[in-house]
């Protein structure tokens, strides 16, 4: 097949197509229902419905461009800092609708917590990065408890023992894959019940990248996590559940071990065995 | 024979010297390749023929006015060489014109050099005005001393015109005006500084695009009001308003006074403040932000524990550059603070300023050799220097913000 064939079998493909494999789980944290979005005219995300499960990693994988990191963002709501963006449809955490105008995002965006592409620690000082959360949410009633917070969350995310003897330095002195776990801690902070990621080690090397893998395999333990990635094998090796998105469409969902070995849709095999993306 | 018909036609020789460089080299093309494009070979041998005779007219001129003026009788001697010159080097560079002649090389020097040339003329030139307001000054301090000329609290600068005269000694202690400078220039900050930055904030961080898009350049258009229309402004407007709200609570409040020029001087420089802070602010990175609202701070938690801090040197520049636009501002003070060199504190009252006393000091007819008017210069050498310093602060904090995110 050329590949201009495969371009137009992709886009019959994508208009004929519902969601391949199963979008439910037993035990749902977050339950999204028809949601679409909308840069201005422009359609991002085209119908998607999902649920996310308690304690699990759901890894969401596809093409750039294909609405992952727009879908995400819907989660805590990060897509109303876009002015053109429109969201519309049911996205139920706790059976609260959050896309209700109703909803609260401050203590939103502390429940769903959210981890970005570029290491973004803030021009303070280690200690006062992770303590920002807190402080802001008055979640510590005193320093000795606001102590206990930023140490349990820097060991948390794995970084006490490296930065212990430094708190006071600034954020921006550490390597890029500490920063990065730097702000692992600043999200666990504000203890949330779901963290987002997006693309979460695409600025770091290897090593740091597996350092932070690891990290995710651990926090599994204690918080839901939907993680955006480009690396496929990283989806394998940390993920549970696999959403493979192609043009604002979710095309297969299912256990991360069955997508990568026996995908049911064309697109989905296409796309892992590196046909195209 | 006039200079400008000299190089005028030297200019148009060069002209022809080009297409006769450019001919030569066409045809060479047609045999092998060349190692620079036809228009180079034209260029060089343009500029190089040009630059020369150019060159002897000027030194010739130099020497006439300066040194030899009998050489004026022999202008069209001067023709003559010139125009010698410029065929000569046209003859040598013509001949050199090869395949392999690097043109191109010596041309993209030539403009290089061009350039430099450029923009060390700005360095010259503040050079230049330093030393020469250094060179007048000087001849003040020889008769007035330094420390009289900072230190002194009393500034009346009359000269005695005999010397039996009573009571007309002049005293130049410069304290008061540089008091009434920085009072001015301090209520002139309080007021841009913060309504400065609070729209620098609102711009920046809530308005929307289409409400930025009509109140940013609205903003602007303050910056390009000429500062005497805001001396008309103070003087008609705002000091005969503070004087009847003055006296309406029983203050006393002198009809010129040091607040109505600050005020006006203050909402002159809100735009300086207002785009440098916009600036600033817009550098800090999104990412920044994100992280700050992905933990649920809100918009204003995220300005003031994030943005804020982060924008901090750049907007303490931009502050820095304000003051040292005040303190060098003149027109609005001349029309509004008044001339009475008085050392107070008190916004209420006329003072004087450093740019003020320049004015008056060389304005109508002087002596450039009595201490009158050189102290002028000497009150210019302080404001250039304080001036110098405040900006190179500013600019240096702003410099290494910007470093911080790149």
């Amino acid at each position: 097949m050329n590949n201009d064939d495969l371009i137009k079998e992709t886009e019959f493909q994508i208009n004929n197509s519902e969601t391949v494999g199963n979008i439910h789980v037993e035990d749902p944290r977050i339950i999204v229902k028809n949601i679409n979005v909308r840069y201005g005219e422009k359609l991002a995300i085209n119908n998607v419905s999902i649920d996310i499960g308690k304690n699990e990693v759901l890894a969401m994988i596809g093409p750039s461009g294909c609405g992952k990191s727009t879908f995400l963002r819907c989660l805590n709501r990060m897509n109303d800092t876009i002015e053109s963006c429109v969201v519309d449809g049911e996205l139920y955490l706790d059976n609260e609708n959050i896309l209700d105008e109703k909803t609260d995002v401050v203590p939103l965006r502390a429940k769903v917590g959210m981890v970005f592409q570029k290491p973004n620690p803030f021009p303070k000082s280690i200690y006062e990065n992770v303590a920002y959360g807190p402080k802001i949410h008055g979640l510590a009633k005193n320093k000795i408890e606001l102590d206990e917070i930023v140490f349990n969350s820097l060991e948390k995310a794995g970084l006490f023992n490296e930065v212990k003897d430094r708190l006071d330095a600034p954020g921006t002195s550490l390597s890029g894959g500490q920063q990065q776990r730097l702000c692992i801690a600043r999200t666990i902070a504000v203890s949330p019940e779901v963290i987002l990621m997006d693309e979460p080690c695409s600025a770091l090397d290897p090593i740091a990248t597996a350092k932070v893998e690891e990290l995710i395999y651990e926090l599994k333990e204690n918080f839901t996590i939907v993680i955006v990635t480009h690396a496929m094998q990283q989806a394998a090796r940390v993920s549970q559940r696999t959403a493979y998105f192609h043009l604002g469409n979710l095309v297969e969902v299912g256990p991360t071990q069955k997508i990568f070995t026996t995908p049911q849709h064309k697109l989905t095999e296409s796309y892992i065995t590196g046909r195209f993306g | 024979m006039n200079i400008t018909i000299i190089l005028i036609i030297i200019g148009l020789l060069g002209i022809s010297a080009y297409y006769t460089g450019l001919r030569k080299s066409l045809t060479l093309r047609e045999d092998k390749l060349l190692h620079s494009t036809p228009i180079y070979h034209g260029a060089i041998l343009a500029i190089n023929s040009s630059l020369a005779s150019i060159l002897l007219v000027i030194v010739w001129v130099l020497f006439e006015k300066n040194i030899f003026p009998e050489l004026l009788a022999f202008r069209n001697i001067l023709f003559i060489i010139s125009i010698f010159i410029f065929f000569l080097t046209a003859f040598f560079t013509f001949k050199k014109i090869k395949n392999k002649f690097k043109a191109r090389d010596k041309v993209e020097k030539i403009i290089e050099l061009f350039l430099l040339v450029c923009s060390s003329l700005a360095i010259l030139i503040t050079v230049g005005i330093f030393l020469s307001v250094i060179f007048e000054s000087n001849r003040f301090f020889e008769s007035i001393p330094l420390t009289e000329f900072l230190f002194g609290t009393h500034w009346s600068p009359q000269m005695p015109i005999r010397e039996d005269q009573a009571g007309s000694t002049g005293a130049f202690g410069a304290v008061p005006l540089f008091t009434g400078t920085f009072l001015i220039a301090f209520i002139a900050m309080c007021i841009a500084g913060p309504i400065g930055l609070m729209s620098a904030i609102f711009l920046s961080e809530y308005a929307s695009k289409s409400v930025r898009d009509i109140v940013k350049p609205l903003t602007e258009i303050l910056a390009g009001i000429p500062t005497v229309v805001y001396g008309f402004f103070a003087v008609i407007v705002v000091a005969p308003f503070i004087r009847n709200t003055g006296n309406y609570f029983g203050i006393e409040v002198a009809s010129e006074s040091a607040l109505a020029a600050g005020l006006v001087m203050g909402v002159m420089i809100i735009p300086f403040v207002s785009s440098i802070s916009d600036d600033v602010i817009n550098a800090v990175p999104q990412n920044l932000k994100n992280g700050s609202l992905g933990v649920g701070a809100t918009k204003s938690e995220t300005i003031k524990l994030v943005i804020i801090p982060a924008a901090l040197p750049g907007i303490i520049g931009g502050l820095l550059l304000a003051v040292s636009r005040a303190i060098g501002e003149t027109m609005i003070v001349v029309m509004a603070a008044g001339m009475s060199a008085n050392l107070t504190a008190n916004p209420f009252e006329a003072v004087t300023t450093v740019t003020v006393q320049i004015v008056v000091l060389l304005v109508g007819d002087q002596e450039f050799d009595s201490p009158k008017t050189l102290a002028a210069f000497a009150l210019g050498l302080v404001l250039f220097i304080m001036t110098l310093i405040l900006n190179y602060i500013a600019l240096h904090i702003v410099r290494k913000y910007r470093e911080q995110y790149e």
